[in-house]
């Protein structure tokens, strides 16, 4: 009996966010007498970073430190409308309605030291360290917490924003099924290798090169971050996971999400990335967001890597020793293809 | 139900509770003392995310009779400095070790377990101890980077 070594290829095109009756998100920006800003979300952190995304892109429109930035998500009752974190959306919907409502209260801000400082606004530009000063004569200057302060304390002013993204609803063109469900895609190509028993019918995943196209990387080491877990994921659900029972007896289980197979920290496989960074038109400072599309091409990868080490195709997931096992069976045995 | 009293040290503070006949640990510590760092998962011992010390062995609370700790010692992530100075909550920091959070306390339990009794432990050392804990975010390899990190310099064992 022998183990075969395996390559498999997937490559993706993956649409940022959805279309089902056109897709808003919104965002409520207001800073409170201490220049310290709080952006309403009603999307959610899942841990996928959305938090950390959406204050860095509010720090830097509204041109404050990103310490002096707290989101807050999560309360569908109390918060702006967002259709919410899923389809790949949260970076590019969420992060531009975060844009639009940072840009309006950065506009009060700069009019209420404009005002001290008895300047024009539109002379006026932020240092991103908490200071506010007239372009080219840094002297002049006032930080943004007392700029805030004196909005709401001196001009009985709210430095305030409201922002909303939309994609609108793209109708279906009755004659060919034509339309437009998304702005924006990510990309990426993927290899893994894998080795398979063909005794035991157990599959490998050995080494996992890939390549994902984000647009902007706003946050690299949380794309990293979700790119490897994603890609995690993904092995798991194209070796492990499911609620069908392994043997054929029923009893044997699993039968929920609790009892099922999932790899552990010996079950991983090692994962070099390339991120590629192709800004989108249309995307919060470039970025589109890993989403999703991190979980999806090492699944038919890894079905591809099964066919080229033993010629079996397993078309339904996961692949399991048994599932390998009759492949080989119907073949009458392992039948390698060509080295990739 | 019967209530029994039970008396236990956890991170080092005395402890005393009435618990209800076949309470398990982890109910005990979420509800009856409020340390709410141990997660409930599975209950039923499958996932690691209840993951505490007891008597500096890790054990899994979900399945931890509560009587069994009388006059014992407990540890959880409540144990650690709320400002993450210790090396562990600085390396997972360092190494992006935790996306949603869930399984974080039980990966710090098992990891403080792991370097105490080996300071310097290598990757599949460090494999092992943490193959009781399940992450659905990470993919495992920021969380074994992390304590790998702290195994290298200097080694475990300093809390």
């Amino acid at each position: 009996m022998t183990v075969h070594r395996g390559r498999g290829f997937a490559a993706i095109n993956y649409p940022i966010g959805m279309n089902l009756g056109g897709d808003p998100s919104q965002a409520l920006v207001h800073s409170g007498p201490d220049g310290k800003f709080a952006i309403a979300l009603s999307s959610i952190d899942l841990g996928q970073g959305m938090k950390s995304v959406t204050r860095q892109i509010a720090a830097e429109t509204l041109g404050v430190p990103v310490e002096d930035v707290y989101v807050d998500t999560a309360d569908s009752d109390t918060g702006p409308h967002c259709m919410g974190s899923f389809a790949s959306r949260g970076t590019h919907r969420v992060g531009n309605a975060v844009i639009v409502a940072a840009k309006e209260a950065r506009a009060i801000m700069l009019e209420a030291a404009a005002e001290e400082l008895e300047v024009n606004a539109d002379d006026l530009e932020t240092d991103g360290r908490g200071n506010i000063h007239v372009r080219g004569a840094p002297g002049r200057s006032i930080t943004t917490g007392d700029a805030c302060q004196a909005a709401q304390f001196r001009h009985g002013k709210t430095v305030a924003g409201r922002g909303i993204f939309l994609i609108p609803l793209s109708e279906v063109d009755p004659e060919t099924g034509e339309m437009t469900p998304v702005s924006c895609y990510a990309h990426a190509a993927l290899v893994a290798d894998v080795t398979v028993d063909d005794e035991t019918g157990e599959v490998t995943v050995e080494q996992v090169n890939s390549a994902y196209e984000v647009g902007r990387a706003i946050n690299p080491r949380l794309v990293e971050q979700q790119l490897v877990g994603g890609a995690w994921m993904g092995l798991s659900h194209a070796l492990f996971e499911t609620t069908e029972p392994r043997y054929p007896d029923r009893s044997h289980g699993p039968v929920d999400f609790s009892q099922y197979t999932m790899p552990g920290p010996g079950d991983i496989a090692r994962h070099d990335i390339a991120i590629l960074e192709r800004p989108a038109p249309d995307g919060p400072f470039g970025g589109k967001g890993p989403g999703e599309m991190c979980a999806n091409p090492i699944m038919p990868a890894i079905a591809n890597a099964v066919f080229n080490a033993v010629g079996v195709r397993v078309t339904a997931l996961p692949i399991t020793p048994e599932k390998v096992l009759r492949g080989l069976k119907a073949n009458g045995g392992a039948r390698p293809g060509p080295r990739r | 139900m019967a209530r029994k009293p039970l008396q236990f040290r956890l991170n080092g503070a005395e402890k005393a509770v009435f618990v209800e006949d076949g309470a398990n640990l982890l109910d005990v510590l979420r509800r009856g003392v409020g340390d709410l760092t141990a997660k409930r998962g599975c209950a039923q011992g499958g996932c690691g995310a209840c993951t505490v010390l007891i008597d500096g062995v890790p054990g899994l609370s979900c399945l931890t009779l509560a009587e069994t700790v009388e006059g014992r010692s407990v540890a959880t992530a409540g144990g650690l400095p709320g400002d993450g100075s210790h090396p562990l909550q600085e390396a997972f920091m360092a190494h992006f070790a935790a996306q949603c959070g869930f399984c974080t306390p039980g990966m710090l339990m098992a990891a403080t377990a792991l370097l105490e009794s080996t300071p310097h432990p290598d990757r599949n050392q460090v494999v092992h101890a943490l193959s009781g804990n399940i992450c659905r975010c990470t993919g495992y390899e920021p969380i074994i980077a992390a304590v790998l990190d702290v195994a290298g310099e200097g080694g475990g064992g300093r809390s």
